[in-house]
């Protein structure tokens, strides 16, 4: 690390006595890197593992690394705190403008502890923080306009994040999520509950500065090197065109796009919700996060008539993806692009993440063709598959409704099927729900055990992609897994988003690295995302995290995947060695 | 006026022309950074850019009370650092917020019209023109 370098700035902010305060910890940014590295260390110091995730003594921790600001693409920051949604280890990541904002205002990582009297918001300019009250803000119907007025009451438009919840947030819904630019989110495992339980709307970041590196003329070159293969790779190709939606169509053709709950593979009317179709009919503008090339980042635009005043419309802007328009498409047996639209809107007007309430959704709807649930508990609400307008008004109750069916079903699918039934069809992987790839064996292993449950913990439908062409073995289903999920822990540490990791080699880290005055070898980075890994493992552990007791849900293995159906032996066996493998590290 | 604004509803908002001005300055990052980019009230509307136009009668040359700015033949300006006292009217002064700042000289970075905005704008948003 430069001595110099900002990076090593902690910013703490109490809420409780409306303080802050800022410690430098060159330790543990040299030790650790930065972003996942350094947010678990700080999550283990500041997050006593028995506290109640919406104890004000659970931390909201975001963290960016020595990348961040420096090299394109290392756009992202990570969110750590203790997950409403799981109980142990919450994780996410998100780019916008974040992670530059906050490197800009010159800090590493940024700690939110304790709880305010009354709502309010944080403006963070580099060295001075301001609380300000949010009451006003307290309650709207959708989370855009706060945004708007905290937009127009603040300087630094155009080098700012901010990040703010919507009223899912606010009444505590397990995974609701924070969203930042307006499209851009901390999706999964409930960070907007954890700011609503603390009466934090939302958290503005903004500064500017340069930063130092150890030679500008090779810094120059190797930034120009990667701006080239981040805009020509063939690797990033799939990003710059359609976008992820790109994967509908061959996922749906190799079977691996769950459909209704998984209760089937085929999707009908696929062709209306492709990547294709949504580019040709919806895409209306493109943008990028912040010091990223790609602009992966797919704007539909929506055209509603008003039904009470001819020729009047409202056009809005909704960014669709892969997962979206699985968990709130092909999951409810939605075929038509406009309904996922009005879904997508509804999803962000109430600030839920969409993969959970999709899969809630789904699970709702065969539980209540099983009878396991009735109009009784749906408040006279049919759940149908493909019926978008009846989703639409259970996103609305999930969060607004103060009936105990939907009270309990904001606290997800893990919680519903334990309290009603319905375990067989619960898709859920150490209680966070389904992500889109029912690829194979190395996909659900991989949501399973993940530290976070994710698909993007070890990417196992690339592993099970391979294993199509050419069979694998437990063991070595396992290693690919361990060895991935070990390697990324590396590049969410510098924080450089996932989609450029191809462009990212280990060498290019390195010579990276060295620029921001990290003398490190390939074996250091191996050893250092296997610590990280052990570190997030060891405090789902001390949160009560136990490894005996999670299972595949039984759903997993009556659906032919990608690689036909899954053999539960196989998945016992690979699960069994994983398990070893983990428990060897703690 | 070498660089012109093409079309700023091509433009995604990755700030790639922001860190190359900043580079073009021997600076990583964006403070020395003269181009602006910045949502037009929120990112569904899209961005603005904001770059130097080479003004004629440049406001922010007139604005220097030490008359440290000294007008370049083909438009634009040049900055003499030796007389600048660090004041900071000539960043106030430009419109288009189209100067940018060295917090360790504590001086502006002016616009040198070299085109690396332009030139490493991956969408084509911006063009340069050399006069």
């Amino acid at each position: 690390m430069i001595e110099k370098d900002p990076i090593k700035r902690v910013l703490y902010i109490d809420l409780t006595k409306k303080k802050f305060w800022i410690e430098e910890r060159p330790e543990l940014f040299s030790e650790f890197i930065g972003g996942t590295g350094v947010a678990i260390k700080l999550l283990e110091e500041n997050c006593p593992p028995e506290i109640h995730p919406f104890s004000p003594d659970n931390p909201i921790i975001f963290a960016i690394g020595p990348l961040n600001g420096v090299f394109p693409i290392a756009s992202k920051t990570v969110a750590m705190f203790k997950s409403p949604h799981t109980g142990n280890l919450g994780e996410s990541h998100a780019g916008g403008r974040s992670a530059l904002s906050i490197r800009m205002a010159g800090y590493g990582a940024v700690i939110i502890k304790g709880k305010s009297e009354r709502p309010c918001y944080i403006s963070i300019y580099s060295d001075k923080v301001f609380f300000r009250d949010a009451t006003t803000l307290w309650g709207l119907d959708e989370g855009l306009s706060a945004a708007r007025l905290i937009r127009e009451r603040e300087p630094g438009a155009g080098l700012r994040t901010i990040i703010r919840i919507g009223p899912a947030g606010e009444k505590l819904i397990s995974y609701a999520c924070a969203t930042l630019e307006t499209y851009r989110h901390f999706g999964r495992l409930g960070l907007g509950a954890v700011f609503g339980s603390k009466n934090l709307k939302a958290v503005l970041i903004a500064g500017k500065r340069n930063l130092p590196v150890t030679d500008f003329k090779e810094y120059k070159q190797i930034y120009i090197e990667l701006v080239k293969q981040l805009r020509e790779s063939e690797k990033m190709k799939k990003y710059h065109e359609l976008g992820t939606p790109a994967n509908i169509l061959p996922l749906s053709f190799s079977k691996g796009l769950p459909v209704k709950n998984l209760l089937t593979n085929e999707m009908q009317g696929v062709e209306n919700i492709s990547g294709e179709l949504f580019a040709a009919k919806h895409l209306g503008r493109r943008v990028a996060c912040a010091h990223c090339p790609v602009a992966c980042v797919h704007l539909a635009a929506l055209r509603k008539p008003y039904e009470d005043e001819p020729y009047f419309y409202r056009t809005i802007y909704l960014s669709y993806d892969y997962e979206l328009i699985y968990a709130l498409g092909s999951m409810l047996g939605i075929s038509d692009s406009v309904d996922i639209l009005k879904l997508i809107e509804i999803v962000e007007d109430m600030g839920v993440d969409a993969m959970s309430t999709g899969v809630a959704l789904a699970w709702m709807t065969e539980a209540f063709q099983k009878g396991i649930i009735t109009e009784k508990h749906t408040e006279e609400i049919s759940p149908q598959w493909g019926n978008a307008e009846g989703y639409i008004e259970i996103v609305k109750k999930i969060v607004y409704s103060e009936g105990e069916f939907y009270k309990d079903l904001g606290k997800g699918v893990d919680y519903v099927s334990e309290k009603y039934g319905g375990k067989d069809f619960a898709l859920i992987y150490g209680k966070n729900e389904m992500p889109g790839y029912h690829t194979g064996p190395a996909a659900h292993i991989g949501y399973l055990f993940g530290a976070r449950h994710s698909h993007l913990d070890s990417a196992g439908y690339s592993i099970d992609t391979k294993s199509m062409t050419k069979s694998i073995t437990a063991e070595q289903l396992v290693e690919n897994i361990l060895e991935e999920e070990q390697w990324r822990q590396i590049i969410s540490s510098l924080v450089i988003c996932f989609f450029g990791r191809e462009v990212y080699t280990q060498e290019m880290i390195l010579k990276c690295l060295k620029l921001s005055g990290y003398e490190l070898n390939d074996k250091d980075l191996l050893r250092i995302g296997r610590e990280i890994y052990a570190n997030k493992y060891k405090f789902k552990v001390n949160c009560g995290f136990n490894l005996e007791n999670v299972n595949l849900p039984k759903r997993v293995f009556e659906i032919p995947s990608s690689i036909g159906l899954i053999n539960k032996d196989f998945t016992d066996r690979a699960i069994a060695l994983l398990k070893e493998k983990i428990k060897s590290l703690l | 006026m070498p660089v012109l604004i093409k079309d700023t509803e091509k433009c995604v908002g990755c700030l790639i022309c922001v860190f190359a001005c900043g580079r073009a300055h021997q600076a990583v990052g964006v403070e020395s950074s003269c181009i602006k980019v910045r949502s037009q009230g929120g990112i569904s509307r899209g961005f603005s850019v904001f770059v130097c136009r080479g003004c004629e009668d440049p406001p922010c040359a007139r604005s220097c009370p030490e008359d440290a700015l000294i007008l370049r033949k083909s438009g634009g300006i040049i900055i003499n650092e030796a007389k600048c006292n660090g004041c900071g009217y000539c960043v106030k002064a430009c419109l288009f917020n189209a100067i940018g700042w060295d917090s360790i000289k504590n001086k502006p970075v002016v616009c040198i019209q070299c085109g690396e905005c332009a030139r490493s704008c991956p969408y084509n948003v911006l063009e340069y023109k050399r006069t």
